[in-house]
């Protein structure tokens, strides 16, 4: 058995140290992680698109696109090379610099936020001792985005649309941030790495701590589809009663950044679900802990590729809420019970019922 | 109290829910609606009832069962039926009566609603069966429905 270790960024790194002097090889290191995100951002998003109408399909009676290439998938490129094609404009009475800034600040967080991910034992962008902590305030900004987006486009219907996802966002960050709060607890610190750590010699997180652990996650993850302005939380962009919400005025290449951007999120949520609960880049009982050569990446993507189509079932089973029914979710359902569950896993710990 | 069992009985009517659309996603294949059209063109047959184009059918010895009444001329609320009509001797009784020359029907203005065929009092006009109406030259949509050379079947005036 080939026991090689598949240590590509080592090997870059002397490679480039190598050939160049030490400031223009560290310059180049950046581009290229910086090259490798944006690839990520671009790819992730095209195929993520094409896995939601194809899902979609599926738990509807018919089959995707499957035209455009066997199983459709060239239909995203096609797609993008229309919306790259279409005319930007705008009407003379928007806020010319705002309208244009909006979908910048949506597409900044998310690249932010996907930098401190753990994908392989490798493969983390920027492994601060704070992870947890810089992934939950970067969350935030993506909803100065959505706002600035609403006001600027001048047009009522927009800014009702932008309203209603503020309001949304910031209710539900809270029952976010408690869950993760509530794993926090079982491991003891915030870097992302050492997390995965601790379920690499105990067991993923949701064994762990078990009934407040999947409580924990329960409400993980209706709060994070709710973050991330999806069905059955998506009256932001009801697309039967507001025309598209907050992006109806956007047209081509700038719909499909906040089009992506939504989809990136997606991919977000369901990473820090995967990292926190699930075990990260690791594999189940550890059955390829021994194969050194094996990309670890692979685990981590089926993994969050699991939790992306739970998040798609859930759009495709549930009706849409109306916002007071959201905020009554929010305010009185999960915030108690997450409280509660708060408490609940400090005294399992304490007591040492954790398995 | 109805606050907890408020909570359990919706988280699970949630999970019903998401058990019926789980069985559609893992049964797709043998549930599948989508017609792979244009690949299934030899077997696709459409619906019973459903509303193609209008034809006048003819048997076998080229008779047909329109007497030129124009019932469907006037029912049609837009024009698209013209009957063209004389009254001439009828060989078999000798006596002038209405005949009719041809049934023009203009599939580009026809929009399907079938007051024609509810309107013909001797069952001339039917639904016909065929979807692929396209053509490249418009004159072609305006359809003589008579074929020519056909004559009225005997016994339908009684």
């Amino acid at each position: 058995m080939m026991n090689i270790p598949l240590s590509i960024t080592s090997t870059i790194h002397d490679w480039l140290f190598s050939i160049m002097p030490e400031g223009a090889a560290t310059f180049t290191e950046w581009i290229l992680i910086a090259t490798a995100y944006l690839a990520l951002f671009a790819v992730a998003g095209l195929y993520l698109v094409l896995l939601e109408r194809k899902v979609a399909a599926w738990f509807q009676f018919r089959l995707g696109p499957n035209r455009v290439g066997p199983w459709g998938i060239f239909q995203t490129i096609a797609d993008a090379l229309k919306l790259v094609s279409k005319e930007i404009y705008s009407n003379e009475r928007v806020d010319k610099f705002l309208f244009n800034l909006a979908p910048y600040f949506v597409i900044v967080a998310s690249l932010m936020a996907m930098a401190v991910f753990p994908f392989s034992k490798q493969f983390q962008g920027f492994d601060i001792n704070i992870g947890v902590f810089f992934l939950f305030a970067i969350s935030s900004i993506g909803v100065i985005g959505l706002l600035v987006g609403g006001w600027a486009s001048n047009n009522k219907y927009s800014l009702i649309g932008a309203m209603r996802s503020g309001l949304q966002t910031i209710s539900y960050e809270l029952s976010v941030g408690l869950s993760i709060l509530t794993m926090v607890l079982l491991t003891g610190t915030l870097q992302l790495s050492e997390i995965i750590e601790v379920q690499r010699t105990g067991g993923w997180l949701i064994f762990q701590g078990h009934i407040p652990a999947v409580i924990a996650f329960m409400i993980f993850m209706i709060a994070g589809t709710a973050e991330t302005n999806r069905a059955p939380f998506d009256l932001v962009e009801a697309e039967s009663e507001l025309g598209a919400g907050f992006h109806t005025e956007y047209s081509g290449m700038q719909f499909a950044y906040f089009f992506l951007a939504e989809f990136i999120n997606m991919f977000i949520i369901a990473s820090i679900a995967v990292v926190l609960f699930f075990g990260g880049w690791l594999s189940p009982f550890g059955i390829t802990e021994g194969i050194t050569w094996f990309p670890e990446v692979l685990w981590f993507v089926i993994k969050v590729f699991m939790i992306i189509l739970l998040m798609m079932w859930f759009r495709w089973t549930f009706p849409r809420l109306r916002v007071d029914q959201l905020l009554t979710l929010e305010w009185k359902y999960l915030l108690p019970i997450n409280m509660v569950n708060l408490v609940f896993m400090a005294i399992v710990i304490w007591l040492n019922f954790t398995l | 109290m109805s606050y907890f069992s408020d909570i359990y009985s919706g988280i699970k009517t949630l999970l019903t829910g998401m058990r019926v659309t789980g069985g559609h996603f893992v049964r797709i294949r043998s549930e599948n609606i989508t017609q792979q059209y244009p690949d299934n063109r030899d077997t696709l047959q459409m619906f019973e009832r459903f509303r193609g184009e209008v034809v006048m059918p003819h048997d076998e010895n080229n008779e047909h069962r329109c007497t030129g009444c124009q019932s469907c001329e006037i029912a049609c609320p837009n024009g698209s039926i013209e009957i063209i009509w004389d009254r001439q001797v009828d060989p078999a009784t000798g006596k002038k009566k209405k005949m009719i020359d041809k049934h023009i029907y203009h599939l580009s203005m026809c929009t399907m609603c079938g007051l024609c065929i509810s309107a013909c009092p001797t069952d001339a006009i039917v639904w016909a069966q065929n979807y692929e109406n396209s053509v490249y030259d418009r004159s072609a949509l305006t359809k003589v429905l008579n074929q020519p050379g056909s004559k009225l079947k005997a016994g339908i005036e009684e």
